[in-house]
């Protein structure tokens, strides 16, 4: 099924802002398990 | 513009799977479990804290992800939720369940890996309750779907108390009660004044099953009995005065403001107001009440 070039670009849209939001989260889960290490091996 | 187009599924906003988490509910949920952690005898470290809220919320969005995923066809039927991202074909409804499924499951093995694995295992047992007993099971079945789904409500700040302790006490088995209890009066002061909704979708709502008087005196019943499970913490010694102080007052304006409520019947063309306004309040008094437990707590030092 082909999509018209507007619903296209409205894919390409939508695709693009759910993977700066997945980067996003991805970068807050390091940050996260860093900042647990760090603790539980610090306060053993 | 309801049609299910699969150009509209896959173009997918990360909106719509925010929306999939209910974040207005999620915030009660923070807030409760945030409480019960800072109520907590003993400390844990701010990151381990800050861990653990994340977990609580992280599950309850990734439950009512699976719960939208699972009543999308309802959703469509009524007004309050037909503008959700299922019933408006914005996502495919497998994402919507992978979404959840995924939330699920990172946040309960975070949560055992990082702060505690009962208080993991209570998140598990949550999330499943709210899932599949009650949303798949027992909420289409029973007029006493919202008494059993209170329950699901009710466990972030015991989540939240056990990671701090690791231990199931007196302490967080009230807290837990006392949402038990305010959950029946606070949502069928709503299904009161949206009854026709779910009457029109087929779930056996309280109002709409045992009639509206029977639910409005249940409602007073209710709030007798919140009054005193809410004052039993400061009775065992649990909290000091300021907890047992607001206590008194937030759950005896709640009774007062649900007198007026179990007294009335509504008429043609009602417009619902002694309804609405418990509704209302009833919101303001859980976030009071568990802001009175911290500051107890902070405070005079107990528990």
């Amino acid at each position: 099924m082909a999509l018209t070039p507007n619903e296209e670009e409205r894919l390409r849209q939508a695709r693009k802002g759910r993977n700066i939001a997945l980067g996003l989260v991805l970068l807050g889960l390091v940050v996260l398990f860093y900042a647990i290490t760090i603790v539980k091996v610090g306060g053993g | 513009m309801n049609a299910v187009s699969p150009a509209n599924a896959i173009a997918a906003e990360w909106r719509d799977f925010f929306a999939l988490t209910k974040p207005r509910v999620m915030s009660l949920v923070v807030f409760t479990g945030l409480c019960g952690l800072l109520a907590a005898p003993g400390h844990v470290h701010p990151v381990i804290g800050f861990t653990a809220v994340l977990c609580i919320a992280l599950g309850a969005g990734g439950a009512g992800a699976l719960n939208q995923w699972w009543e999308a066809d309802l959703d469509a039927g009524m007004k309050r939720t037909a503008r959700r991202p299922l019933p408006q074909g914005r996502l495919r409804p497998t994402d919507a369940r992978d979404f959840g499924i995924a939330l699920c499951a990172g946040s309960v093995g975070i949560m055992g890996l990082a702060v505690h694995w009962l208080a993991a295992a209570i998140l598990a047992g949550s999330i499943f309750y709210y899932a599949v007993i009650y949303t798949i099971w027992l909420k289409p079945r029973t007029p006493q779907n919202i008494v059993i789904g209170g329950a699901a409500g009710a466990f972030p700040p015991l989540i939240g108390w056990v990671a701090v302790t690791g231990e199931i006490t007196l302490m967080p088995v009230l807290l837990f009660a006392i949402i038990f209890v305010w959950t029946p009066p606070h949502f069928w002061a709503l299904a009161l004044f949206v009854q026709s909704d779910y009457a029109k979708v087929g779930i056996p709502m309280m109002p709409v099953v045992a009639g509206e008087g029977a639910t409005r005196r249940q409602m007073l019943a209710y709030s007798i009995v919140l009054l005193v499970v809410s004052l039993v913490p400061w009775w065992v010694g649990g909290t000091g005065a300021i907890y047992g102080i607001a206590a008194l007052v937030l759950s005896g304006l709640f009774l007062a403001l649900t007198v007026p409520v179990a007294l009335r019947r509504s008429g043609e063309g009602d417009a619902m107001r002694p309804e609405k306004r418990l509704f209302g309040y009833s919101v303001l008094y859980l976030f009071a009440l568990f802001a009175a437990l911290v500051a107890d707590r902070l405070i005079l030092g107990q528990g």
